[in-house]
């Protein structure tokens, strides 16, 4: 069988906590960054309080989160996981944060989402991924309609900042479309 | 409205707090109604004793308390005090201004009475004009045809449909997002 945690460009591991959260902090610091990620507003995280969440998620039976690493180089660039997966609908949402901002538009973010979706498809067996994603970052909502993603509608004006309103922009894909984006995958390859 | 208009009292019900002693009984017979907990809940059924729910409302409490996102209230009917349902507006995001709003009739006798309808009204008056909040948004299965009825009454619209989500009696269904501006309930009133 086939190493499925590993893409083109990437592999997706487990690390030590403590060396994780010295990212996560570091990482915090690009608040471009934070504001891709969350909407509640960005603030500097400790390594130690990042390690205490860390942990806290290592410790669950059912995490499904892990590091994103380069193939080349092996480089820790970011993290991605489905954080919440409702069980008895097999459905879940992902989340993905490449706090290393060089490797941003090429292609690396991408490359752990078709990673994780197969996870989530072959290993979870889950029938469908969600995603959310906010209007002002174009760039992953290209990087996500790559990895298969359709857009399922928006939320108009969930979030404000620097002094407007933005949409929040819903993704899903469903297990049949992506094993249809497989067969053919499969078929351009010589 | 003005500011003696009242927030909590309705022709028909009236909004009020947990009572601790009380409810748990009501509401356990309410978790013993399949039909009211699917259409309520998504996640899987199951009947909870008077005892459980009294856990379940301290739970409650106890986070009403600590996370100050969470405005929850009992419906009561006006003319014998009887508990009929509950409503609330949670996960709050104070920067945001973006918050949920779900309501629930318990007993099926006590539905297509009107008291949901009024609750309704009720709740959003007090998320825009007391909170002060920008936008809602309701979730509801797409099997359920009253509640988005009743929510499309006052305005909400659709904004998000997550293909398949759901899991039920064998077949998949949607799960539907639908959206309030406080712009939008506003002008509705004028």
């Amino acid at each position: 069988m086939k190493d499925i945690l590993r893409g083109e460009l990437v592999r997706l591991t487990a690390e030590e906590p403590e060396m994780l959260a010295r990212l996560e902090s570091q990482w915090s610091a690009d608040s471009e960054y934070s504001r891709l990620l969350d909407w509640d507003p960005a603030r500097r995280f400790s390594a130690k309080s990042s390690q205490k969440w860390i942990e806290k998620h290592y410790e669950k039976e059912d995490n499904h989160v892990f590091a994103i690493r380069t193939l080349d180089g092996e480089r820790v660039i970011g993290e991605i996981g489905l954080d919440i997966i409702y069980w008895t609908h097999r459905d879940c949402f992902v989340g993905i944060g490449l706090g290393e901002r060089e490797f941003w538009g090429k292609g690396y973010g991408t490359d752990a989402m078709r990673i994780i979706l197969r996870y989530a498809f072959t290993e979870l067996n889950l029938e469908r991924v969600s995603l959310d994603v906010f209007e002002y970052n174009q760039r992953g909502v290209r990087s996500y309609e790559k990895a298969g993603f359709v857009m399922e509608g928006r939320k108009r004006g969930l979030i404000q900042r620097e002094g407007r309103r933005w949409d929040v922009l819903y993704m899903g894909i469903l297990r049949e479309d992506w094993l249809k984006l497989e067969r053919e995958n499969e078929k351009e390859k010589p | 409205m003005s500011i003696d208009t009242p927030l909590f009292d309705g022709k028909l019900i009236r909004l009020g707090p947990i009572d601790h002693e009380k409810d748990p009984e009501i509401v356990s017979r309410w978790t013993h109604d399949a039909g009211f907990m699917r259409m309520m809940y998504t996640d899987p059924l199951r009947p909870l004793s008077a005892w459980q729910v009294k856990k379940k409302l301290e739970e409650l409490e106890k986070s009403i308390e600590e996370n100050k996102n969470i405005f929850h209230f009992r419906i009561h009917i006006k003319s014998d005090d009887r508990l009929v349902g509950f409503a609330e507006l949670l996960w709050i995001s104070w920067t945001n201004l973006s918050g949920h709003i779900r309501l629930g009739i318990g007993a099926p006798e006590d539905l297509r009475k009107g008291y949901g309808r009024e609750t309704l009204g009720l709740l959003l008056r007090y998320a825009f004009d007391e909170l002060n909040l920008y936008r809602l948004s309701a979730v509801i299965p797409e099997y359920n045809l009253p509640a988005q009825s009743l929510f499309k009454s006052f305005g909400f619209v659709e904004e998000v449909r997550r293909r398949q989500a759901l899991e039920r009696d064998s077949r998949r269904w949607d799960l539907l997002d639908f959206g309030l501006l406080a712009g939008e309930w506003k002008e509705e009133r004028k």
